[in-house]
């Protein structure tokens, strides 16, 4: 087996940066996630893109408009049903994604498809086509350009909104672009690792920089390395088993997760049963 | 600065979504150079009114004028800073003490929010004030329960408003803390800046405050300390909650004289002389009150 065989072919220098750069965009959001409790809301938009993807497909138009909106509405109907009835959120959530999932996969199995569909579900970096790698590298850009600069106000605001709004921050709109920002992240991340592991992408990086340090600057960066690191460890495992990239990523992804969760220095199983004694 | 610092409370009424209506009416206003008391019982409203200055509650009737503007001016301007009753934050979250009062100063900076040298001396010299210094590179989490309160007041500090709103600051301070807090808030109050404190510390109120609003659901009595502070409004306010401790019905003699010591553990005792006159812990600086009082005996 040739180690370097993978770097001899153009697709796989793609694939290798394009995972990078999502994982990247993942990463930082993934902090905010977890702070702000959102977990499970990833989980729930990320499930609801299936009908925009299917019907953005039947209708012609770029799948990532049509997985953005879908997103979004999931997102903003669960915060309207929830402030309208006495339902709690998490619950509300879960009936809406669900819902939207159930509906996008009745749609999927109604309409002719080809394995382009397929890919939404399970990711398929290896065999991406050029208008998807575009769209990918473009939303990734344009989260980024969003997230990096507002990333302070973010903090403050998943940290203490009473405060920031105190402090003359408008924070519905930072509710709002929050919501927006995870939506297009969930899109650039759909050829990566597919709608339903996308999850993964959105959770494990900011809990094993968690578990790595109690500053939230480090906490970026660490999340981001961590992620490049697992991202392009993925890509080229598959190579070698020959597909199942997105699975390769997020396995990864959790063998990094237990290395920290058992060795981190602080807040690590060891590093806890040291301390206790 | 604002030409003329100041709060104006006219006729507000604050109802919550539930339709509770937990403040009527209510009027007072204050001027520069103030520390302000405010107090009454437990669900009189007064962090219902701090949250109406703030504007997290909206008057369903009234106003709320700060600095002669609206609050939403006052916002824009950074005129106001608040310490809640109590922080709702997630307090394993990853930031340290120095990250927590430097968000003090995000409405002083650019859209980046890079902090610049007068940002960071700022809030080291916030931390100083309440005596945190050696704490700030703790992880936010890892304080105990008045240190957690003394870093939002430093936090409050940074953020340089001349218009101070302190929701118990006291509840859960130790002693020294607190006369630090008092401290502080006498210099900033000589420096002009107008203090809104609630608390449940009668006998502290006279130490420091200039002005007293008592509330019960509504304002039933705002001035200055000398007048509002009577023995009669604190029991229209406390409706005779209030423990007592006659002299002249417990064991103590007429040979005792003066010389009756008074302990608590956490409160200053509040004392009322035999007119249902305000007695102060010291005379120093009251030397007019001891020579009326002089007086009185006298006749
Ligand atoms: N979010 C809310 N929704 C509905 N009612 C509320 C809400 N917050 C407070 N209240 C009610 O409004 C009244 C005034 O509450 P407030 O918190 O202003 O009291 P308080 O004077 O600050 O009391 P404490 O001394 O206990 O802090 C109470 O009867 C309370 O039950
Ligand atoms: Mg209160």
């Amino acid at each position: 087996m040739n180690l370097a065989a993978p770097f001899q072919y153009s697709f796989m220098i793609e694939a290798l940066l394009v995972s990078a750069l999502v994982g990247t965009v993942c990463a930082i959001l993934s902090c905010y996630l977890i702070l702000k409790g959102w977990a499970l809301m990833g989980d729930a938009v990320s499930h609801a893109v299936l009908p925009g993807v299917v019907g953005a497909y039947v209708l012609g138009i770029p799948l990532a408009v049509g997985a953005f909106i879908a997103g979004l509405t999931c997102a903003i109907s669960t915060g309207w049903i929830k402030a309208n009835s006495r339902i709690k959120e998490d619950t509300v959530m879960g009936i809406v994604f669900t819902g939207m999932f159930a509906l996008g996969l009745v749609m999927f199995t109604q309409i002719k498809t080809d394995a382009h569909l397929n890919h939404i579900l399970f990711g398929n970096i290896l065999g991406i086509e050029r208008d998807d790698l575009w769209a990918t590298v473009i939303v990734s850009i344009a989260t980024l350009l969003i997230l990096l600069p507002l990333r302070k106000d973010l903090l403050l605001y998943c940290f203490d909104p009473a405060h920031a709004r105190s402090l003359g921050l408008n924070t519905n709109r930072l509710h709002y672009l929050l919501l927006s920002v995870l939506a297009a992240t969930i899109v650039a991340s759909l050829q990566a690792v597919g709608i339903l592991l996308v999850v993964a992408m959105l959770v494990t990086p900011g809990c094993t920089a968690r578990l790595l340090t109690d500053r939230f600057d480090h906490m970026l960066i660490v999340a981001v390395v961590v992620t490049v690191l697992a991202s392009c460890t993925g890509v080229y495992i598959s190579f070698f088993i020959n597909g199942a990239t997105g699975a390769c990523i997020v396995i990864a992804q959790a063998l990094l997760f237990s290395l920290a969760l058992v060795f981190a220095p602080k807040h690590g199983l060891i590093a806890n049963k040291r301390s206790l004694r | 600065m604002p030409e003329r610092l100041s709060i104006e409370v006219t006729d507000v009424t604050a109802v919550y979504a539930n339709g509770h209506i937990a403040l009527r009416n209510a009027s007072f206003k204050l001027g520069p150079g103030t520390i302000c008391a405010l107090v009454g019982v437990n669900g009189s409203g007064k962090s219902t009114l701090f949250k109406t200055i703030m504007g997290f509650v909206r008057p369903a009737k009234g106003t709320v004028r700060i600095a002669g503007g609206t609050v939403e001016e006052a916002r824009r301007q950074k005129i106001v800073a608040y310490v809640p009753q109590t922080e709702e934050v997630d307090w394993s979250f990853p930031v340290s003490v120095w990250d927590v009062v430097m968000m003090g100063r995000y409405g002083h900076m650019n859209f980046l929010r890079i902090p610049r040298a007068e940002d960071r001396r700022i809030v080291s010299e916030s931390l100083d004030r309440v005596g945190m210094t050696e704490f700030k590179e703790r992880q936010i989490g890892e304080l105990s329960g008045g240190q957690k309160k003394r870093v939002f007041l430093a936090r409050a500090l940074a953020q340089r408003g001349q218009i101070i709103l302190l929701d118990e600051p006291f509840t859960g301070v130790d002693v020294q803390t607190e006369s630090a807090i008092i401290d502080l808030l006498r210099e900033l109050r000589d420096e002009g800046h107008i203090m809104l404190v609630s608390t449940h510390n009668l006998g502290s109120v006279p130490e420091f405050c200039d002005q007293v609003v008592l509330v019960n659901r509504t304002i039933l009595a705002a001035g200055p300390t000398e007048t509002v502070f009577t023995e009669e409004n604190l029991s229209l306010a406390f409706g005779g909650v209030l423990r007592q401790f006659h002299f002249d019905e417990s064991t103590i003699q007429d040979h005792d004289g003066r010389t009756v010591k008074l302990l608590t553990d956490d409160e200053r005792p509040l004392v009322f002389g035999k007119d249902g006159h305000l007695e102060y812990k010291d005379r120093l600086g009251r030397e007019h009150l001891v020579k009326e009082r002089e007086k009185e005996g006298r006749d």
